[in-house]
């Protein structure tokens, strides 16, 4: 079961969190700041997973945008780090390739997608198509002067 | 900014080919119509974090105006709202709006309420106060009957809901387990999967819910079930052995391509189902060779599918070669998956070689020889760049740490520890080394050294427990008393040594461990007097860096040296400084120093010479002060009372407002007093002795109990074997075996590439095969089946921990026994009835030892038994039995509880046996239970009380009879008995005045719904049933509610107060115990339901 994930930059700025356990806010930023420090700081070529306090932490870089999940010792590192492929196709589908500023822009969308896929930490489908198809029924309530509009119709969703 | 726009397409080389001023477009269009968006370009124009701080805060203040405004809109509030959580992700607090996040989530239209709803769960976590106000808003949605309304309903109950609120809306999504859309169905699962995690047994009865979403036509659906069936099986994989069938079928047609093309996963079928089934599967098949038999099939089409060159199918492999290690092995399959961790281990991806490392750390100790054939590999990780891979590897190398390899693991350890800050990392790695070092030390002077390691950079990190084993390990020594006093001896002048480097500076634990080692042991060092050694310790002691902590140890060591020193100089400078120092403890040691050294003989006699593990007798009573008592006494003085008294009398005096439920408050002080004496008094509850007796009897066995934890006596049994393995350890043909690998390892090296062997490479041979020493086949035998007879030097030390880890589970268990005995004469405690009786034609002496074994760690218990006559036992439903022996439950005749526990006993299918006759018994006494001696013909009853500490639904209680007949065959009848929560509920009588103070005092409480059948319905019949069943008293009926109250044993008190109207009835529970509430709940559901 996942107990984090975090987007940043390679700034070291937060883009995304989602917490799966009850943690503190102090607490919350103090693990924010320290596993940025350390993912940050590791090499191109170096492996995907990390141990860090009593957790595994996988992590992967697109771009300048750091994709950051905290999984338990004896949870799979390589799913995991499918998982994190399997959200950015999502993200890409859902708004057309998509770049660090739609995530800042439209941060709450990429929300909206995670809670989606993932439900309390736990895969709840991975299935592209009926995520995206989940989102798009809420999106489509949405009224007609709100600004992503031409995202959804240049997908031909809308 | 620019390598902000730069697109992430980059990444996802051929993945999606749309064009890329889409997005780009819309980002821009995006961030010009809203304020988030100017908010952002604000934030990311400005180059200080001060500006940006002075930026948000002026943000937050106008946010806050906004959103307390009351003519603010819902779509402002909305637009507002995703302003926040930006702010809170950069770390400023926007708790102000936390509560307009719920109410978003609770008056918006859809489109705002999801914005609500997200803020919600982004903003609180699951114990957050605020909470509470979501819980009808989400009990609304879960009503609509618009999908996407009940989908956030869900989405936001499995992320945060408040534990204590659960009933409110379990029924509701119950209900969306039947919906007709997969996806609520799914949801609804992951909701209850989330319950089951936070309030297991909440959902517990709707464990058959669960088999029909497992069942669903809608993989998506079956899948999330998964989930819940991982978790159940973790915690308790004999329920659901029946399943395996399933769970392999559905592996089956996953594997085969069965499921639709939408979950595969670049073109993989749905891997995260693979991998779930499969780490179910090796729960279910783990020591279970009849369960693993039906998987071998399928994990073997796994391993061989799984051939595409991809992550994910690596992925699945991984967990794959993890189900076969973890069953029931098979030769085939294993052979099979130790290719597999060949590909992970040779893989030139990093992430794989890092999974091939894990794979061989778990696989290591069921075969050893894998690490051999992949040692240059491993060695090469050794040193590999990425830190992450070391530290895999020196797990891997702790696992097969041996006495052979032990310095060259040890010393790469190490190394690792020099470089590494993380003080997780630290931690970890110290106690590692100190593990191997005690278990498997070549000898004295590398010991010492390692640990010195061990504490100069452990230092004040580590485990406590370092340096108390290392302490006590030189204290008590082992089995050679010369090679004790050379370890120690080795100690001192190391820390001598150390003390003599000037400016350096050692972590307080390190020196704490010096001191104590100095003050004991100094005086076995012939150069150096007493006063060098206090010298250096005067010089420590002025040191401002250390601890005050740290100089007590210091000055404890002084006084311990004073007696054998020559002068006095240093000594009593100390004491001057001292006696004046503003640290009081100090002070005071000081000034103990101060007095003792006034009086040389008397020091002397306290303070002897390298004693440290000599028993001290102290006397418990004090009795050496009675005639201060007396003389106190007869000039008026107060006489004492104990703690519980004390607080007893001071609340029965106390007349107004006492808040605390009176039973249960008495009861614990009650308990208090009995249980401090800590000793047995089963016994004395047998012979039908007063609580009194109990009490003195018990003080004497407290007394032996510590003997036994500290005397000498009580190592004393183990010492032979200890011997046994020192002599096993001493020859080791080390060098032939060295030789052995080298060859080993340069035949391998040859084949590829003969021409290589350049000087690095032997380098690379050399450490390998003094790493894989003692790891070839033949001696795999040795690492598995004897691994611990393999040379430990410093053995004893482990077994310490042991004897007293038992002594300590002695003393608690002895605990329980007198809490029974406070128990026994109130009329509550649970009896069970072992009818032992033996038949045939065994005749003469027997011998009968009965040993109750607790296995239900939530119990906490001794066990009850009855013998009785065998004749007039043939009546009784027999609990287990075998030959010679029949455990029986009480008669019908016995009140209450017989009903349900005859029950329990003719699910347990029995055979009658034969009574012939039986004889005089003779018992062997054991400290957790034991028969009397029995007369002829006769039977004897044992009663043991078993008390429920922590309230859960069921448990099981199983122990053993030992007994030996008299032609000396022995033999053992097990037995286990199931106990659920009803057993222990009794009916509470009190008045409906004092059921009015209590509920108002208690703080748990627990509402709940029931519909019931017409039958049911009317408020008689309810009552009846639950104080029939569930043994409620009822205090009282007012109209058509109810008062019932109830308690567990002794004395935890629940009420319960129930309204019926029509067909429902409405329960409200209050308790002071937190989850007792839940638990009877549970039980009067199933009452109602199932009558």
């Amino acid at each position: 079961q996942m107990r984090f994930m975090l987007l940043f930059s390679r700034q070291g700025k937060l883009r995304l969190q989602k917490w799966y356990l009850a943690t503190s806010d102090k607490e919350r930023k103090k693990m924010v700041r320290e596993l940025m420090q350390v993912v940050l700081a590791r090499k191109p070529k170096m492996c995907s997973f990390l141990e860090w306090r009593d957790l595994k932490v996988v992590y992967k870089r697109y771009a300048s945008l750091y994709f950051c999940c905290a999984i338990e010792g004896q949870d799979n590192e390589l799913i995991t780090l499918e998982l994190i492929h399997r959200y950015v196709e999502l993200l890409d589908k859902y708004f057309g390739s998509v770049c660090e500023l739609d995530i800042i822009f439209n941060f709450e969308k990429a929300y909206f997608i995670l809670d989606e896929f993932l439900m309390g930490g736990d895969v709840q489908d991975t299935s592209k198509k009926s995520v995206l198809k989940a989102i798009e029924q809420a999106d489509l309530l949405q009224e007609e002067d709100e600004s992503p509009r031409s995202v959804l119709e240049e997908m031909g969703l809308a | 900014m620019s390598d902000i726009v730069e697109k992430t397409l980059t990444a996802l080389p051929g993945l999606f080919l749309q064009t890329q001023t889409g997005g780009e477009a819309a980002a821009a269009k995006a961030s010009l119509s809203s304020r988030l968006g100017s908010l952002v370009r604000g934030i990311t124009a400005l180059t200080s974090k001060h500006e940006e701080e002075k930026l948000i805060q002026q943000e937050l203040s106008s946010l806050k105006a906004t959103v307390s405004a009351p003519t603010t809109t819902l779509k402002t509030m909305k637009e507002c709202m995703v302003r926040l959580i930006y702010c809170e992700m950069l770390g400023y607090d926007a708790s102000f709006g936390y509560i307009h996040a719920i109410k978003l989530a609770q008056q918006g239209n859809l489109l705002e309420k999801r914005v609500g709803y997200l803020a919600v769960s982004l903003f609180l976590h699951e114990n957050h106060e605020l909470l509470l106000l979501l819980v009808n808003t989400v009990v609304k949605d879960l009503q609509s009957t618009n999908l996407v309304e009940v989908c956030m309903a869900l989405t936001v109950v499995s992320q945060i809901f408040p534990r204590e609120m659960i009933p409110a809306v379990l029924p509701l999504i119950e209900e969306k387990l039947q919906h007709s859309k997969e996806i609520i169905r799914r949801k609804a699962v992951l909701a209850l999967y989330k319950f089951h995690v936070i309030a297991p047994n909440q959902v517990q009865h709707i464990h058959i819910k669960f088999r029909k979403a497992l069942c669903d036509r809608d993989v998506g659906v079956m899948a999330a079930s998964l989930h819940i069936y991982l978790r159940m099986i973790k915690k308790n994989s004999s329920g659901y052995k029946d399943l395996t069938g399933s769970f392999v079928t559905i592996l089956k047609q996953v594997v085969g391509g069965k499921l639709p093309v939408d979950f595969s996963y670049h073109s993989v079928p749905a891997p995260w189902l693979q991998i779930q089934l499969l780490r179910i599967l090796g729960l279910l098949g783990k020591d279970d060779q009849r369960t693993s038999e039906l998987m071998y099939d399928v994990l073997d089409e796994s391993l061989r599918r799984a051939e595409l060159n991809h992550n994910v199918t690596y992925a699945i492999l991984f967990e794959c070669v993890h189900t076969v290690y973890s069953i029931y092995p098979k030769s085939e399959l294993l052979e099979k998956a130790a290719k597999c961790i060949g590909k992970f281990v040779l893989s030139p991806k990093i992430n794989l070689k890092y999974l091939g490392l894990k794979a061989l750390t778990y696989v290591i100790q069921q075969d050893p020889s894998l690490a051999l054939q992949h040692q240059m590999t491993i060695i090469e990780c050794l040193d590999h760049p990425d830190p992450i891979m070391k530290r895999e590897t020196l797990e891997l190398l702790y696992r097969i740490t041996n006495a052979q390899n032990i310095t060259v693991i040890v010393q790469k350890m190490l190394e690792y520890l020099h470089q590494s800050k993380e003080e997780y990392i630290i931690v970890n790695l110290v106690g590692k080394i100190a593990e191997l070092a005690e278990k498997f030390a070549p000898d004295n002077a590398w010991f010492i050294q390692t640990m010195n390691a061990v504490f100069s950079v452990g230092g004040d990190v580590m485990h406590p427990d370092i340096p108390n084993n290392f302490l006590r390990l030189l204290a008590e020594g082992f089995d050679d008393e010369t090679e004790d006093q050379q370890l120690r001896l080795y100690a001192v002048k190391s820390y001598l040594t150390l003390l003599d480097v000037e400016n350096v500076f050692y972590p307080q634990r390190f020196l704490q461990v010096m001191s104590w080692v100095l003050g004991e042991y100094s005086c076995l060092v012939d150069k150096e007097t007493p006063d060098a050694v206090i010298t250096k310790l005067y010089k420590l002691l002025m040191n401002n860096s250390i601890s005050s902590e740290t100089k007590v140890w210091l000055i404890a060591a002084v006084t311990k040296l004073t007696p054998q020193a020559h002068s006095s100089n240093i000594v009593e400078r100390l004491i001057q400084e001292f006696t004046i120092s503003l640290d009081t403890c100090m002070r005071q040691h000081a000034f103990e120093l101060k007095y003792l050294h006034e009086n040389m003989e008397c020091m002397k006699r306290v303070l002897p010479v390298n004693k440290s593990c000599e028993d001290m007798v102290v006397d418990a009573s004090l009795s050496f002060l009675d005639g201060f008592v007396a003389e106190g006494l007869n000039q008026g003085a107060a006489p004492y009372k104990p703690h519980h008294q004390r607080q007893e009398e001071k609340l029965s005096q106390e007349k107004v407002l006492n808040f605390e439920p009176y039973g249960l408050s008495f009861s614990a002080s009650g308990f208090t007093g009995r249980q401090s004496p800590a000793g047995i008094s089963l016994g004395s509850d047998v012979s039908g002795n007063s609580a009194e007796t109990g009490l003195k009897e018990t003080n004497s066995l407290k007394l032996e109990g510590i003997k036994k934890l500290w005397g000498k006596e009580g190592y004393l049994p183990k010492k032979e074997s200890a011997i046994g393995d020192e002599a096993e350890a001493q020859p080791i043909p080390q060098e032939s075996v060295i030789m052995e690998n080298v060859d080993q390892a340069i035949t391998k090296k040859d084949q590829p590439q003969a021409h290589m062997q350049s000087k690095e490479e032997k380098e690379k041979q050399l450490l390998a095969s003094s790493l894989f020493v003692g790891l070839g086949s033949e001696s795999t035998v040795n690492l598995l089946g004897k691994a611990d007879t393999v040379s430990h030097k410093f053995r004893r030390k482990s077994k310490v921990k042991e004897i007293i880890k038992s002594g300590e589970t002695t003393s608690t268990h002895n605990m329980t026994c007198s809490s029974f005995s406070s128990l026994s004469n109130a009329a509550y405690e649970e009896d069970y009835y072992l009818d032992t009786s033996q038949d045939r034609g065994d005749k003469g002496l027997k011998k009968f030892s009965l040993n109750s074994e607790l296995l239900d760690s939530e119990l906490f218990t001794a066990l009850p038994m009855v013998k009785k006559p065998s004749n007039c036992s043939m009546s009784a439903p027999s609990l287990f039995a075998d030959n010679n022996l029949e455990i029986f439950y009480p008669f019908p005749s016995t009140p209450a509880p017989a009903a349900k526990e005859i029950s329990v006993a003719s699910s347990l299918s029995e055979e009658p046996t034969e009574h012939m006759h039986s004889d005089l018994m003779e018992i062997t006494e054991q400290p957790e239970c034991c028969l009397p001696v029995m007369e002829a013909e006769s039977m004897k009853n044992f009663q043991h009380s078993v008390q429920m500490e922590e309230p859960f639904t069921e448990g099981t209680v199983s122990g053993f009879v030992n007994y030996e007949m008299i032609d000396s065959h022995s033999a053992q009848l097990e037995f286990s008995v199931t106990v659920s929560l009803l057993d222990f509920i009794r009916p509470l009588k009190i008045s409906t005045e004092d059921f009015g103070k209590l509920w108002l005092s208690f703080a748990n409480d627990v509402k709940q719904n029931i519909k019931m059948s017409e039958s049911q319905a009317a408020l008689p019949s309810a009552l009846k049933t639950l104080q029939q069943k569930l043994r409620l008293h009822i205090v009282d009926i007012i109209g058509n509610e109810g008062l019932l109250a109830c308690q567990l044993l002794p004395s935890v008190p629940c009420l319960l107060h129930f309204r019926v109207h029509a067909d429902v009835l409405a329960l409200w529970f209050r308790s002071s115990c937190s989850t007792l509430p839940d638990y009877v709940l549970y039980q009067c559901q199933k009452v109602m339901e199932g009558s």
